[in-house]
């Protein structure tokens, strides 16, 4: 019997620990004796789950207001619960948007800062942590405090990447973006594989604020990585049609689908149509900033495609000096392990930002989802052996799989951002089951 | 989806800061209404006139205390609502308190705590609004009930005898008025996810804040004297109601 079961917890990826959120809209209180908080669950692995030893984490999404904004300047300042869509759906048609903005629009403010969410503009606009002025934080001694990078600016950059580790973020304050219009004009463009396609991905960012493009991770030899790569910039004024985009309508995926749903001959089939529906080679026209920004919202609950086993997303860039081969060298050895990835997405990053545990590096930035099966284990780890062989790094909000050696290896500012957590946190007070497989912390 | 002032209605609204209130406050606001915001907290109360303000530019004329559990509060609070509007159209009630009914057997002083809040308060506090909005010649007063309040059921037996006895004076409000102008409706909502209901099991036909504010908002601009939020809850409640004694003595819900 369902019912009789003890609660469970889950990132996106669908794997669970004992545990339940605890909602309120008053996030004061409620992270008083909080281990962690979360928002709204996007973050693929164990990020937002528990430590063993503890069942309850604070959900923000509950803490949604607006306190301040400002129409001249852009200045937002919210609790951290509010999420991209809701200032999607506000802010848009009155031309303003998020610095940043991810592949899905579900997500909180909180969570933006503590995985500093990068997005298709990464090579010009940085990440999310970049575009913050103000974080009201709780941290572990119970004190309510405000940071910035010049107020406890240890504080603010541990915690802009921090995974929620440093500190319940409270309240946010960012810088919003002006735009000439709320809609996308997109030019896409079918690549033949792999090799073209990083070429093709360095000179579009040259030209286009927005780029980012799906591989087929299947195909081999000649074939190896060809994909499709979109580029989109916002549309001028006299480009857009005069209303602006209504919210589009979303189908939901009603129960778990079986494990063979998402097996190679099915995900094989999908990556062809893809690719040969792209007619002609070359597209360009307006689109709904929701299918550019946000394609895969547009289906609720899909991760249930994956069954009960659930899934992992890998995402890992692979840095520039590396060079252009890398990319090549990740998909061979992806390819060899038979690696079957539904979606594949990559694109490139720019600089690295100031978030001591931020993602993003400047190089090549490849994600894909892979369903659990038995030898799930080890295929991350031999994907990690590469990374640190080229130099990259995986991305936390991502991860379920790595192993605590592995990204010692691969995390060289680990040891100043924990030195500034113990600083702010000597008890290890705040902790996540993240935080128990990466760093040691007690259950 | 530009906010298109369609009225500039005056709202006085107690329950603006959480939940299916604070929903229905920000259609409000996005549509151009104006609103004047009562509730237990001067900070909070503040918070949540930023973030309507936010969400349409002339939103918030002002705030005012106003707790359901001090009578005293109500007179003023709406005298006070009346002065910074210039005039009362519409009064909104979502505010309320829940609790389960195994805790409340156990608890005679939040038992109390509940029937008055839920119950004896918040229809004195009607009854101060009925009163203003009918010498200025009428206007609106929607007040959140529950679905609970449709049939004796076992899990709320208390809440849905303080609901039930709501929802009774509500519709007994809206035969005796409504020739003079004043226009009562009564929302009884399923179970929607709140912070009311946040860590209870959520049956089926569960539903958003949103999405019950859009119903509701309907409603008032239309003058419905009943809305049940999600809808589906109007269906589910007239098979409950015409179930036999002897069956709802058996089953749980
Ligand atoms: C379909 C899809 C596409 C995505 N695309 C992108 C993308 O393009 N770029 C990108 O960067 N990411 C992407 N992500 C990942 C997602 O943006 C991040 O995981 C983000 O952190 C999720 O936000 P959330 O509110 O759901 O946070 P959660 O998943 O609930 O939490 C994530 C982390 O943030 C912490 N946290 C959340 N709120 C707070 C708070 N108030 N105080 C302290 N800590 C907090 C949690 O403890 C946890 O460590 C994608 C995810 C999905 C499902
Ligand atoms: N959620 C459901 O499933 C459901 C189902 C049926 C009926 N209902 C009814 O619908 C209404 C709204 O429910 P909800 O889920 O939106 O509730 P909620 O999220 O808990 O919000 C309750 C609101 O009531 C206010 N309030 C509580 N006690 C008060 C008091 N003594 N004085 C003044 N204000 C007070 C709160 O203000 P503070 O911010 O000051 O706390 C808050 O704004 C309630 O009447 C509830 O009984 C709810």
């Amino acid at each position: 019997m369902r019912a009789a079961q003890e609660s469970r917890i889950a990132g996106w990826g669908r794997l669970s620990v004992p545990g339940r959120e605890l909602l309120s809209e008053a996030l004061e209180p409620l992270t008083e004796q909080a281990v962690l908080t979360r928002g709204l669950g996007r973050s693929y692995g164990d990020a937002s789950l528990p430590p063993p030893s503890r069942r309850e984490v604070a959900a923000t999404p509950l803490a949604d207001r607006i306190l301040s904004f400002d129409e001249a300047t852009g200045r937002l300042r919210a609790e951290a619960g509010l999420s991209l869509g809701a200032i999607n759906q506000l802010l848009l048609p009155r031309r303003w948007c998020s610095p940043t903005l991810p592949g899905t629009q579900f997500i909180t403010l909180g969570g933006m800062v503590a995985a500093d969410v990068h997005d298709k503009s990464h090579h010009r606009a940085g990440s999310f942590g970049r575009h913050v002025q103000r974080l009201r934080m709780r941290v572990a001694d119970g004190r309510i405090l405000e940071c910035s990078p010049t107020e406890h600016e240890d504080l603010f950059w541990a915690t802009v990447g921090g995974m929620g580790l440093t500190g319940h973020i409270l309240e946010v304050e960012l810088s919003l973006q002006r735009i000439p219009s709320p809609w996308i004009w997109q030019e896409s463009e079918r690549v033949p594989n792999i090799d073209a396609y990083v070429e093709a991905l360095e000179q579009a960012a040259q030209r286009w604020p927005y780029t980012v493009g799906w591989i087929d991770c299947l195909s081999r030899g000649r074939n190896l990585g060809r994909g499709v790569l979109l580029c989109g910039r916002w549309a001028e004024a006299h480009e857009a049609p005069p209303a602006a985009p209504a919210p589009k309508h979303k189908l939901t995926v009603p129960f778990e689908l079986p494990s063979w749903a998402l097996s190679r001959p099915t995900v094989q089939a999908f990556n062809e149509v893809y690719y040969w529906s792209h007619q002609p080679r070359r597209k360009q026209g307006l689109v709904h900033p929701e299918s550019f920004f946000h394609p895969l919202d547009a289906v609720l609950r899909w991760n249930r495609i994956y069954g009960r086993r659930g899934f992992t997303q890998y995402q890992c860039v692979l840095p520039r000096r590396a060079g252009r081969g890398a990319a090549r060298r990740f998909l061979e050895l992806l390819s060899a392990r038979g690696g079957a990835s539904f979606l594949c997405v990559i694109k490139d990053c720019g600089e690295q930002g100031q978030g001591l545990l931020s993602f993003p590096m400047p190089g090549i930035s490849i994600a894909l989802d892979i369903a659990v099966r038995d030898d799930t284990q080890q295929l991350v780890d031999t994907l990690n052996e590469l990374v640190i062989a080229e130099g990259g790094r995986i991305y936390l909000a991502k991860d379920a799989f790595t192993r605590a050696d592995h990204f010692r290896a691969m995390e060289r500012r680990l040891e100043a951002w924990l030195a500034v957590r113990r600083r702010w946190d000597p008890e290890l007070r705040l902790r996540s089951a993240l935080s128990v497989r990466l760093f040691g912390d007690p259950p | 989806m530009n906010p298109q002032p369609v009225a500039s209605r005056k709202v006085v609204f107690l329950g603006a800061t959480r939940g299916m209130g604070r929903a229905l406050a920000r259609l409000l606001a996005e549509r151009g209404e104006v609103l004047c915001l009562l509730g237990r907290h001067a900070e909070d109360l503040a918070r949540s006139a930023a973030d309507l303000q936010a969400h349409g530019a002339q939103a918030v004329a002002g705030t005012a205390l106003c707790d359901l559990e001090q009578p005293a509060t109500f007179a003023s609070a709406l005298d006070e609502a009346a002065r910074v509007l210039g005039r009362l159209e519409l009064v909104v009630v979502s505010a309320g308190i829940f609790a389960p009914q195994e805790v409340l057997e156990h608890d005679p002083a939040l038992t109390a705590r509940l029937l008055a809040v839920d119950f004896t308060n918040t229809l004195l506090f009607c009854e101060e609004a009925r009163k203003r909005l009918l010498a200025q010649g009428g206007g609106t007063l929607c007040v959140f009930s529950s679905v609970a309040g449709d049939r004796g059921r076992k899990p709320v037996a208390l809440y849905g005898a303080a609901k039930a006895g709501l929802s009774h004076y509500l519709e007994s409000l809206d035969h005796k008025y409504r020739a003079q102008g004043l226009r009562t409706i009564c929302v009884k909502p399923g179970f929607v996810h709140t912070g009311m209901t946040a860590g209870l099991k959520a049956p089926p036909f569960a539903g958003e804040p949103e999405d019950v504010a859009r119903r509701v908002l309907r409603a008032i601009d239309r003058g419905e004297p009943l809305v049940y939020a999600p809808g589906a809850w109007r269906a589910v409640m007239g098979v409950i109601r015409a179930l036999p004694r002897h069956v709802m003595r058996r089953v749980d819900f």
